[in-house]
């Protein structure tokens, strides 16, 4: 029974970071089909974020409320995220809709360069680049209608441009002066050390639960449930949702099919931001953070089916409890007296990287029978 | 003025002619270091070529490629690991017993034999890629989620490889610039190298004859109407999962032979050879050059690779950004490549520019036959 619960928990626990790390996946995949290899790198701008949020926490006039910068970071991340993904969208991904092998290609190009700049471009310099960037994108939406119509509209966009660049210089120059950490480009790893509260273990039933990864649970069910609510209650949902069924249609129809886009896009970035506080919690984080994620990203989404978030939770819980069970090789308290042969097949694959290979080799064997995933999209297409 | 077929053959021969006259004086005029650099170069054009053949022509985009090429070039070591080691106490390699492992694997015996180290090196590549391919094509799992399972599947190789110092020396690799052959002359010395340099020249002008042959033929066509229209064809009595098959296990079998050639003149086969961005990279050597012209997959690669060099040693933290906006600008401002833009109207363009070309009669869209835009 404690063995089970022990191995159900960590099963849990891994799923869930894959989870929390492939919902924004699968909604860019699932609900656009564009295939974003730069999903890892917006995780590691979330974890970046949560880094430097926390050091804001440590500044003197903050510090007395230090305990909850966790809170105070998971919706900087999403936005920080956020804001690069819609500038992703606007600037490249726009251009490619309808091809993935593209978008493929073009956001593993992107990668190459987020990776890269967090090397080479100071940390307190970047937050005030994606502040600036978060102004200008926002300013506008603020601002009367009047003034964005007549013919000063090129005036006025200029200068709320201009202005919100002032802003982030200032806030750059403000961090790079009063935390030193952040004010010089490095390559290192950093750590992201948790709060007092976060730290040790629940005991229960002689067992301990770690608490970041109870919290990390608690977020994603939050995460999953707020996704669902979403797509399926709100009206901007709705719209997606009618946008992803029959694009010409819901046009014709008057669904700002453009802003439809860019929202979709934010969101799955965003939520790829709140993964990065997740894993900033796990471990230390570095420039190659998020590409020890996105191919656990990416074999979540095919199996479970894509543009199904049932599947998506499924599929991600399904591969944690796996990887736990085989990796920690469990199979061998539960069965002792194994014939040898099998013994030493379970002992080969008992480390998390071996754990990995049965994994995938149990996925593709599962898409023999089910090459669409677990839930497969139903339809009459020839493709299908 | 000369007529534009006329125009095409001179360009394209004047092109070739530099190309070899380029290979030929290379070994007199580079220093060895850079001879090698090129040769090592002109290996990993050979499997862009096999990349070019499944992305190019047959449309499967494979992310995995550096399984094959890892699987070759471990194929060429694990054999001169043996001969180098064969006057050490047990007869295996040195590695071995800093993990305490007294005998050799059984997987490594046939690899003393020369004859078996030379199918190997192309046959094992081949025969994966054509199990992997099957079992992925049978069920029409295509486009985005062939990449993604040949991604998945290079790192579950990588994690075998990185992981299994038992069997094949994990992360440290296995060394081969040691090794005496012929006599008493070492892999790694200049003699052996400038050889290699010959050796892989050759191979790469035979495997491109070779795969022009492929494509030129009913069977190329058959290539090019799977990436077009897969459904169509298989409608018309074709069966596309087996020239997939075929086709993926040609392009992995070239892989096997361009990391041999790699290893040899690396001096070392790493699981290094089998990470996630290398696979990457090396579709965009294709992509650059021009995705569906053979000239295009070795010009990529050799001249990529040539300047990721130049740039790393100068100025390394630009690269990856040099080669981030590649990537970019080449999928949305010039999907054709280079050589694709050349041979397509990138030449009238270019030429009209400069108020060079003549005005055309009529819309250049009403000649070419077929040139509809195809909506998906």
């Amino acid at each position: 029974m404690q063995l089970l619960l022990e191995s159900l928990f960590n099963g849990v626990a891994i799923g869930s970071v894959l989870l929390m790390a492939a919902l924004g996946l699968a909604i860019v995949f699932g609900l656009m089909g564009v295939i974003n290899l730069a999903h890892g790198e917006l995780i590691m701008l979330g974890a970046y974020t949560t880094y430097v949020v926390q050091l804001i926490f440590k500044l003197p006039f903050l510090l007395p409320i230090y305990n909850v910068y966790v809170l105070v970071a998971i919706p900087c991340a999403f936005i920080v995220s956020g804001v690069v993904g819609i500038l992703l969208e606007r600037t490249v991904i726009r251009r490619l809709y309808g091809s993935p092998l593209e978008t493929l290609l073009a956001t593993w190009g992107v990668s190459l360069i987020l990776q890269q700049f967090v090397r080479s471009v100071p940390l307190a310099y970047a937050a005030g680049f994606v502040l600036s960037l978060l102004l200008g994108f926002s300013l506008p939406v603020f601002l009367p209608k009047p003034l964005l119509e007549g013919a000063q509209s090129r005036f006025v966009r200029a200068g709320s441009w201009a202005l919100s660049t002032f802003i982030g210089v200032l806030f750059a120059g403000g961090l790079a002066s009063q935390i030193s950490r952040i004010a010089r480009a490095t390559s290192r790893n950093v750590d992201v050390t948790a709060p007092k509260w976060m730290r040790g273990g629940l005991e229960w039933m002689d067992l301990t639960f770690p608490v970041p990864r109870l919290v990390i649970i608690v977020m994603t069910l939050i995460a999953v449930v707020g996704v669902i609510w979403f797509l399926n209650g709100s009206v901007w949902g709705i719209r997606i949702r009618a946008v992803t069924q029959n694009r010409a249609m819901s046009e014709c129809l008057g669904i700002p099919t453009d802003a439809v886009d860019v929202l979709t896009f934010g969101i799955g970035s965003g939520l790829a931001g709140v993964a990065g506080v997740a894993v900033s919690l796990l471990g230390s984080v570095g420039p190659n953070v998020g590409t020890s994620y996105i191919v656990g990203c990416f074999m979540v989404v095919v199996l479970g089916g894509v543009g199904n978030l049932l599947g998506t939770v499924l599929a991600s819980f399904a591969i944690g409890l796996l990887t736990d069970l085989i990796g920690a090789g469990r199979l061998l308290t539960i069965w002792p007296d194994m014939p040898a042969p099998l013994a030493g097949v379970v002992e080969f694959f008992a480390t998390t990287s071996m754990a990995q290979v049965m994994v995938f080799a149990l996925i593709v064997v599962f898409l023999q029978f089910r090459p669409a995933g677990l839930f497969p999209q139903k339809g009459r297409m020839v493709e299908a | 003025m000369f007529g534009s077929l006329q125009w095409r053959r001179c360009f394209w021969l004047s092109i070739w002619i530099l190309l070899i006259a380029a290979v030929i004086a290379a070994p007199s005029v580079l220093p060895v270091f850079r001879l090698n650099l090129l040769g090592r170069f002109l290996s990993l054009a050979i499997v862009a070529l096999g990349i070019d053949l499944i992305w190019g022509f047959t449309g499967l985009l494979s992310l995995g490629q550096g399984i094959f090429f890892a699987l070759g070039g471990y194929a060429a070591a694990m054999y001169l690991q043996l001969r180098s080691s064969s006057d050490l106490p047990n007869g295996i390699p040195e590695f071995f017993s800093l993990y305490g492992v007294d005998r050799l694997p059984s997987f490594w015996e046939p690899f003393r034999s020369p004859v078996f180290t030379l199918i190997a090196i192309w046959l094992l590549p081949a025969l994966l890629a054509a199990v992997l391919g099957a079992l992925v094509f049978r069920n029409r799992i295509k486009g985005v989620y062939f990449s993604i399972l040949t991604q998945a599947a290079l790192l579950v190789f990588f994690n075998f490889f990185n992981g299994q110092q038992k069997l094949i020396n994990g992360t440290n690799g296995l060394k081969t610039d040691v090794t005496v052959l012929f006599g008493e002359l070492e892999l790694g010395s200049s003699e052996m190298q400038r050889g290699f340099f010959w050796l892989t020249a050759i191979v790469v002008i035979l495997v491109w004859i070779f795969l022009r042959w492929v494509v030129r033929g009913r069977f190329g066509n058959v290539l090019i109407a799977i990436r077009d229209d897969e459904p169509r064809l298989r409608f018309a009595g074709y069966n596309p999962t087996l020239f997939k098959t075929i086709v993926f296990a040609i392009a992995g079998g070239l892989a096997g032979i361009g990391g041999a050639l790699y290893t040899v003149q690396s001096g070392i086969v790493s699981p290094q050879f089998m990470t996630v961005p290398f696979s990457i990279e090396m579709v965009i050597w294709v992509a650059v050059g021009g995705r569906g012209t053979l000239v295009g997959a070795i010009l990529g690669s050799v001249s990529i690779m040539y300047a990721k060099s130049l740039v790393s040693e100068a100025l390394p933290e630009t690269w990856l950004f040099i080669q981030g906006g590649l990537f970019i600008l080449v999928v949305t401002f010039l999907p054709e490549g280079v050589i694709g833009w050349f041979r397509g109207d990138g030449r009238h363009n270019l030429m009209s520019r400069l108020g060079l070309s003549r005005p055309i009669g009529t819309y250049p869209h009403l000649e070419v036959d077929g040139n509809e835009e195809v909506q998906p």
